[in-house]
């Protein structure tokens, strides 16, 4: 194996790309900004591809492991190493970049380096929350990806923008800063360590567990996120260009659901374990109540996210089964999330960068002057319901077997995804895609350029790859998932 | 060739067909994506006729193709069961798909949509092929799915029209509402016997015949009648069995070539097929049967009944479709399995016929379907005529035909059926019988035979419909392209019952397929008291059900021909009775009101009362206003004047004083 830092360049070259992009100033230079920043998302999807040659599939541990010393007097350090579980979301992520780049080729006019540099920052610092194995780098990655978002939706968002940022920002903050109260008491209670290493094997009493789990339960839950406290994500969605709402559901949603992971269950098993009861009721709420509101929604920007919240529910309805299967399957849904509603966001784009409306009833009969597109959209939306032979089935047949082995309760109420997964985004399919042409404007409609078709057509080619042979993904999950499993044993103190 | 590639290439030569029509279609053009796709699906009856044969040899084969997933302990494949069944339902859905293909040129031969139409209808072939070739339950759901989704493409393949893309979602919500039960099925399977492959889980199911899970507490139920009554809710879904029917009367929005395939010959038999590959786990539970018997007897007689009064061609021959479909359920709770596969084969032939019969009179009569307006078409129209006459006949099960040898059959076999609902089922299929009869030659009469009608048809609605050939208003007889495959289909639909009833009801050609339980005794009964088609047939002219048949006929004859202003003075007095059956028993209705407008009046109200008020309103926005309010309050304590401060520290003096006294009282 190369002795090269490669988690270090995965995380820093989107970001010095970032300043790079920047330099360019303002938009007089915009042409050279967008080919430097296609660059720099190129060269850090190239930076990723060692990491998924040299990793050892076999192997649960932590791989490509840097450390270095960075604030000593507190013992903090540059820490970083990953697992599958890390791979598959980091790997996902720069690949995301990249598309997000070509997606915003035309579409963004204004202050385009400022637009590019947002993403590239944004793609290196979640590389960074993925590959952290320090508790201080993870959470100042984990609080700084809120910024370039923030940027992005109050600068390039819609006419309710700064409501949605600053809704965005704060929620998720305040999710966030008991985290940091819990990270202390951490570093306190493990003799003086911010190592997750260290602090998986540290034992925790019951009742601090309970305050622990509750304080990342805040964190996360917000951020991937879970019933009740998911309302701020379809107003950043509506509001957010794009671009931003391709990021923001591809990958920052996974923020959460990698917590969870990473820290909930193998730092407070217990608690985890004694309240698993909670947050799957919570997700199962997700999966059905959301299932039915998605329904009732009028803009598809809405309706996606909506949907989405509902497709989060299996993730973390998955990583509270406690079982391989379900852990498997979260992961694969999360990624599998991001292919799907990655391309139904950017399918909303597509349309929205012609008729400039968001309205389902805006559209109709788009089929007639757009058939290559209702063909791609038909494909995505198929895949959102969960249709076999797309990825969107992966992760929820996972989990609702891994469901139906530790109560058919919980599977029967997650499987009822299967009647609304399909009933909200066809009936939208139906209005947008089929019928009459709709108006003068579906009328005037032109089909896909080049660049959106070779953008969605990627995507396509992942949605469908996944569906039909997940084995890659899974026998890159199998070893660490153990590992994590063989983690979750219990940390109370002896007596 | 080995085996193993031959194998593959069935499924995997219309699905060639399928990507280059479907991708590379505007390149090939028009003939270019027939010729691919016919080509495809003919490699592949070719290679099922191999594979048949070499099935007769004894040969069998289970085996991988590919790992679709591992994780911990769960490992899940694609791979290929090859037996008598599988052999079978191979020939069966190629052999129908070949015709419809050809067919299909001449009834799409004006669309826009050709090649597209051509790329659904092999990727179809090649998602059906995929279901029945099997050997374990994920790439049975897989095709499952998949057949489901090129049906919802084809149904609302005419995406203009709202009729389509209503049947079209209708169709695929339905089918979603039983394959939640499927899906919830296996995962029992899955649960238990740590395995989806078939055959693992067949072996294995015996052991669990005592198992009990306990869905409510206290509450123990048998782990085998739970699992396949979960698994029969995705047949009911796809087999269109009562509750669950709705959908396939509108799929005929979809162009008829499909009605044919897909919603009679094929897709809709797979719930039948699915339950017969099962047999090993629906033999453990008589719970299940009778569930089974009783599904299948309800569907047989009520959706018959709705055929009477049906004016659309095309929905006469759907609920035709139902009420046959039930019968073949009726057949599997009666466990006669080798017997509802049987019904299951001649039916296709006989009912893909009737589609395309029913397609080529749509032609014919220039895109009219009203059975009201046509009349007298045999003079016009002299080979879909013969046909369809056969295949009318075939279908009512007049002796020496193939469906009576299917019927027959199934009526016997219920007759021993011991489970509790033999007695209705009994009932159901003997009465089901005449209506079959009668609503079969209904539309004979109607269409073929009495006074020519299709001039009188009001001017109407379907003003879409630009006739290319000339408008003398005439029927017209449909080119070779059609009425070829009609012949061919014809052959079948007459000799196929002949020819198998030896094999697949007397004989054990389904043994080691197909698992029967010595304690059901309606096979056995079967294998003893039939001997062979010839005395068989001849038996049958002696017993109810062909007289039953006959007066259906005779009834139809004297109500549309003879008497032709009798039906509505019938219909006029018993007007309860005609309403409750054009209304279809007001499932529809009462379906759209309690699940779609139910679900849409939850979903706003847990958007609009439960995110918008109580989530965003009282706790987020609420607490936004909180820190506004308390940030006003403690505003007010730095105005800036100095008696305000010099106030404040006085209060602050007074208070530590008082605190001091109580606690030097006290002694704190």
């Amino acid at each position: 194996m190369s002795s090269l830092p490669l988690l270090s360049l995965a995380i820093w070259v989107p970001i010095v790309s970032a300043l790079l992009v920047l330099a360019t100033g303002d938009d007089r230079r915009a042409g050279l900004a967008r080919v430097l920043a296609l660059a720099g998302a190129v060269a850090g999807l190239a930076a990723t591809v060692p990491l998924w040659i040299g990793f050892d599939v076999r192997s649960g541990a932590f791989q490509f492991l840097e450390l270095s010393p960075w604030v000593p007097a507190f013992n903090i350090n540059y820490h970083l190493g990953i697992d599958g579980i890390s791979l598959l979301l980091i790997l996902l992520n720069a690949f995301t970049t990249v598309l997000v780049v070509l997606a915003g080729w035309r579409v963004i006019e204004r202050r385009v380096a400022q637009y590019m540099a947002a993403f590239l920052l944004m793609s290196g610092l979640m590389n960074g929350v993925f590959s952290a194995m320090d508790a201080v780098l993870f959470y100042v990655f984990f609080e700084a990806t809120l910024i370039p978002m923030f940027i992005v939706i109050g600068v390039w968002g819609g006419p309710n923008r700064v409501y949605a940022a600053v809704k965005f920002f704060l929620y998720t903050l305040l999710g966030s800063l008991l985290m940091l109260v819990a990270l202390i008491y951490l570093f306190l209670s493990s003799g003086g360590s911010f190592s997750l290493l260290d602090w998986y094997q540290t034992p925790i009493p019951m009742h601090a567990q309970l305050l622990v789990f509750g304080a990342f339960f805040m964190a996360f839950a917000v951020k991937i996120p879970m019933w009740p406290v998911h309302t701020w994500l379809p107003d950043a969605h509506v509001e957010a260009p794009t671009g931003g709402s391709v990021v923001l559901a591809a990958i920052m949603l996974k923020l959460g659901g990698y917590g969870f992971l990473r820290f909930a269950l193998p730092v407070v098993p217990d608690a985890s374990a004694a309240l698993s009861g909670v947050v799957i009721a919570l997700s199962l709420v997700a999966v059905v109540y959301i299932g039915l509101v998605a329904l009732v929604q009028t803009d598809m920007k809405k309706l996606i996210a909506y949907s989405s919240i509902a497709h989060m529910g299996f993730v973390t309805l998955g990583i509270f089964l406690f079982s391989n299967l379900g852990i498997q399957g979260a992961v694969i849904q999360m990624v599998s999330h991001g292919f799907v509603s990655g391309a139904l966001f950017l399918c909303v784009g597509v349309l929205y960068d012609r008729v400039h409306s968001r309205e389902i009833s805006a559209y109709g009969g788009v089929a007639n002057t757009m058939p290559v597109f209702a063909a791609l959209f038909m494909l995505f939306a198929m895949a959102n319901a969960g249709l076999p032979g797309t990825s969107g089935f992966v992760g929820e047949f996972m989990v609702i077997m891994a469901a139906v082995e530790e109560n058919f309760w919980y599977a029967f109420l997650a499987a009822t995804t299967l009647i609304f997964g399909a009933a909200y985004t066809l009936w939208m399919v139906k209005r947008v895609i089929f019928g009459e042409v709709g108006n003068a404007e579906v009328a005037a409609l032109s089909d896909l350029t080049a660049r959106e078709a070779l953008i969605l057509g990627v995507l396509a080619v992942a949605v469908l790859g996944m569906g039909l042979w997940p084995l890659p993904f899974t026998e890159v999950l199998d070893a660490s998932v153990n590992e994590l499993l063989g983690l979750v044993q219990s940390k109370l103190p002896a007596p | 060739m080995s085996m193993q590639s031959l194998y593959l290439t069935v499924p995997l030569a219309p699905l060639a067909g399928a990507l280059l029509a479907g991708l590379f279609g505007r390149w090939i053009g028009r003939a270019g994506a027939h010729v691919a796709t016919i080509a495809g699906v003919a490699v592949s009856l070719l290679a099922s006729i191999a594979v048949f044969l070499d099935v007769l040899e004894g040969n069998t084969f289970n085996g991988t193709v590919y790992t679709w997933l591992v994780a911990g302990d769960v490992s899940l494949e694609v791979g290929f069961l090859i037996d008598s069944l599988t052999a079978v339902m191979m020939l069966v859905v190629t052999s129908v798909s070949l015709m419809v293909h050809v067919y299909t040129i001449g009834y799409m031969h004006d669309d826009p949509g050709y090649q597209r139409f051509f790329a659904y209808i092999s990727l179809f072939t090649f998602s059906m092929l995929m279901l029945v070739m099997s050997n374990n339950f994920l790439q049975l759901f897989f095709g499952w799915e998949a057949v489901g989704l090129v049906s919802y493409l084809l149904i609302g393949f005419w995406f203009k029209r709202p009729t389509a893309i209503y049947a079209n979602l209708k169709a695929f919500l339905v089918n979603r509402v039983g394959d939640f039960g499927f899906l919830l099925g296996i995962g029992l399977v899955l649960a238990w016997f740590g395995t989806l492959d078939y055959q693992a889980v067949f072996e294995r199911a015996p052991q669990l015949r005592d198992a009990t899970i306990a869905l409510l507490p206290g509450v123990e139920w048998s782990l085998i009648t739970v699992t396949c009554i979960l698994l029969f809710v995705g047949a009911m879904g796809k087999s269109a069995q009562f509750p669950l029917h709705v959908w396939l009367p509108d799929s005929m929005e979809g162009p008829t070539p499909i009605s044919a395939l897909i919603h009679a010959a094929t897709m809709v038999t797979a719930g039948i097929f699915m339950v017969a590959r099962m047999s090993p786990l629906f033999e453990l539970s008589d719970t299940a049967l009778s569930v089974v018997l009783v599904t299948g007897s309800i569907t047989a007689l009520f959706m018959g009944l709705l055929g009477i009064v049906q004016n659309d061609i095309k929905r006469v021959v759907a609920y035709s479709t139902l009420s046959q479909l039930g019968y073949m359920t009726v057949a599997l709770g009666a466990s006669a399995y080798s017997v509802a596969i049987f019904h299951l084969m001649t039916h296709a032939f006989f009912k893909a016929l009737l589609f395309l019969a029913a397609g080529s009179v749509i032609i014919g009569m220039h895109h009219n379907q009203d059975i009201r307006w046509m009349g007298g078409v045999r003079r016009y129209m002299p080979i879909t005529w013969i046909t369809s006459l056969v295949g009318s006949l075939a279908l009512i099960g007049t002796p020496f035909l193939s469906g009576f040898y299917s019927k027959d059959s199934i009526i016997v076999a219920v007759g021993e059926a011991q489970v509790a609902g033999a007695g209705f089922a009994s009932f159901a299929v003997i009465a089901g019988v005449f209506v079959t009869a009668f609503y079969s030659f209904r539309m004979y009469f109607l269409v073929f035979h009495g006074q020519e009608r299709y001039h009188l048809k009001p001017a109407d609605e379907h003003a879409d419909h630009h006739d290319p050939h000339g408008h003398d208003g005439k029927p017209h007889e449909s080119p070779w392209v059609v009425t070829l495959p009609l012949a061919a289909l014809a052959v079948p639909s007459v000799v196929i019952g002949w020819i198998a009833l030896e094999p697949m009801v007397l004989g054990r050609f389904f043994d080691g397929a197909i698992h029967v339980d010595p304690a059901h005794g309606a096979m056995a009964y079967l294998r003893d008291h039939l001997h062979d088609p010839l005395s068989m047939a001849l038996h049958g002219f002696a017993t109810p059900p062909f007289w039953l048949a006959l007066a259906g006929v005779v009834l139809a004859w004297y109500l549309y021909l003879h008497r032709p202003d009798l039906p509505e003075r019938i219909a006029a007095r018993l007007s309860t009775a005609y309403s409750v059956l054009a209304a279809k028993y007001w499932i529809d209705e009462v379906y759209a009101y309690v699940f779609r407008d139910g679900s849409r009046a939850l979903g706003r109200l847990f958007w609009r009362v439960g995110d918008v008020r109580l989530i965003d309103g009282l706790m987020v926005n609420g607490s936004a206003w909180l820190v506004g309010q308390a940030a006003r309050l403690s505003r007010r304590l730095q105005s800036g004047y100095l008696y305000t401060y010099a106030f404040t520290m006085l209060i602050g003096v007074l208070g530590l004083l008082v605190m001091w006294l109580v606690r030097s009282r006290t002694g704190f």
